[in-house]
């Protein structure tokens, strides 16, 4: 009992008892925390997690070249897709807590715990034995059992997913294109609209004779008046984009503007929109 | 000794977990993201199987899995993008256009 091989084994086990407790508790608390988190972005950091844990899993199962392609093609590539779409779609589209079906919570609650019931009682009937002695193929010959079989057996379904993922290339360029429906604006037609716009010149620079020199700082004109069109939109909020998220929600502190009277200040043009977004239209 | 029951169970866990995110959340991003947790507890399933029966089959279509999976969130993200660009939201229940 006290040979050192059966000691080292015992170790063994117990390090893989360790292991697969540790990773699954990981696992499952990770995935309850993104069915709980209302950032999409903090979905995605615990979804990493989730598959991560899943890549150290099946290389415990035996099966290391699928917990490198979990690595790679999962967090590597599915999870920066998916980084890349929340960050088109707005880093803080947070999920509204109102429920606009009556119960949705508790029903979908509900829904989960009979299906967890009726897996639990399939998987509970089922004969789910011990794992089978362990062989080469699990090992060291993983990924060249792995290559004879794809190549052999399941060459057909192997050469199909090849058409597939064509496919889905193809379908993502033509859903994401997006069509021009308006004329490209050359410089002609840029020039034109800026002179147009009554401010043909660039906007003053913010805190630029001013008192202070930050940027949400209003410029002090020649003729002693300060101009609201030195500072940015994105400071004082002008214009609510949801694409720009919380920061443009933040409203202008009413104590900090400087000036006392901004009806006055109005110099540069009629309207300060047109010429800003005139370029982007 | 950890057996493959104990895959298959923390696999049911996960799955069970991803149905009712994706019955949940409303943010489309979010569902998709939950769609993904269904497929890998489905592999980790289809893993264990393979180690409990001591053949290869079940790795096979786990990788086969994986590579529709990684078609289907190409294909989804960008119905997604478009969508998003049409109506500037991701919301599940803004998308109600088919409805009436």
């Amino acid at each position: 009992m006290n040979h050192p091989i059966v000691l080292a084994a015992a170790a063994a086990t117990t390090t893989r008892e360790l292991a697969f407790w540790i990773l699954a508790i990981l696992s499952v608390a990770a995935g309850l925390g993104m069915i709980l988190a209302r950032r999409a972005v903090h979905c995605a950091v615990l979804l990493a997690v989730v598959m991560l844990s899943l890549a150290v899993l099946y290389a415990m199962l035996g099966a290391p070249f699928l917990a490198f392609v979990q690595v790679i093609v999962y967090t590597g590539a599915v999870l920066m897709l998916f980084l890349f779409v929340l960050m088109i779609v707005g880093i803080s589209a947070a999920d509204s807590i109102i429920e606009t079906i009556k119960g949705q919570r508790l029903w979908a609650g509900l829904a989960g715990i009979g299906l967890l019931v009726l897996l639990a009682l399939v998987i509970g009937n089922a004969v789910v034995g011990p794992a089978a002695p362990n062989s080469a193929k699990f090992g060291s010959a993983n990924v060249t059992s792995l290559a004879a079989l794809i190549f052999t057996r399941y060459v057909f379904p192997f050469e199909v997913t090849s058409a597939l993922l064509i496919t889905a290339a193809l379908g993502a360029m033509v859903l994401a294109h997006r069509e021009r429906t308006s004329p490209k604006p050359t410089q002609k037609s840029l020039s034109r609209q800026r002179i147009a716009s009554g401010q043909p010149t660039p906007l003053p620079g913010p805190g630029t004779y001013a008192r202070h020199n930050a940027v949400d700082m209003p410029a002090l004109l020649p003729d002693g008046n300060t101009s609201d069109l030195s500072v940015s939109e994105v400071i004082t909020g002008a214009r609510a984009d949801p694409a720009l998220g919380e920061r443009a929600l933040v409203a202008p502190d009413e104590d900090q503007a400087p000036d006392p009277d901004p009806d006055q200040v109005r110099v540069g043009g009629p309207a300060d929109d047109g010429s800003r977004e005139g370029g982007e239209a | 000794m950890v057996s493959p029951a104990h895959f298959v169970a923390l696999s049911v866990i996960l799955f069970v977990i991803g149905a009712v995110g994706v019955l949940v959340r409303r943010n489309a991003i979010v569902v998709f993201m939950c769609v993904e947790l269904m497929l890998n507890a489905a592999n980790l399933a289809f893993v264990a199987f393979a180690r409990m029966h001591g053949a290869l089959d079940g790795q096979v279509i786990a990788f086969f899995v994986m590579v529709v999976a990684a078609a289907e969130v190409v294909v989804g993200l960008a119905i997604l993008t478009s969508i998003f660009r049409a109506r500037r939201s991701a919301s599940v229940d803004e998308a109600n256009l088919m409805k009436y």
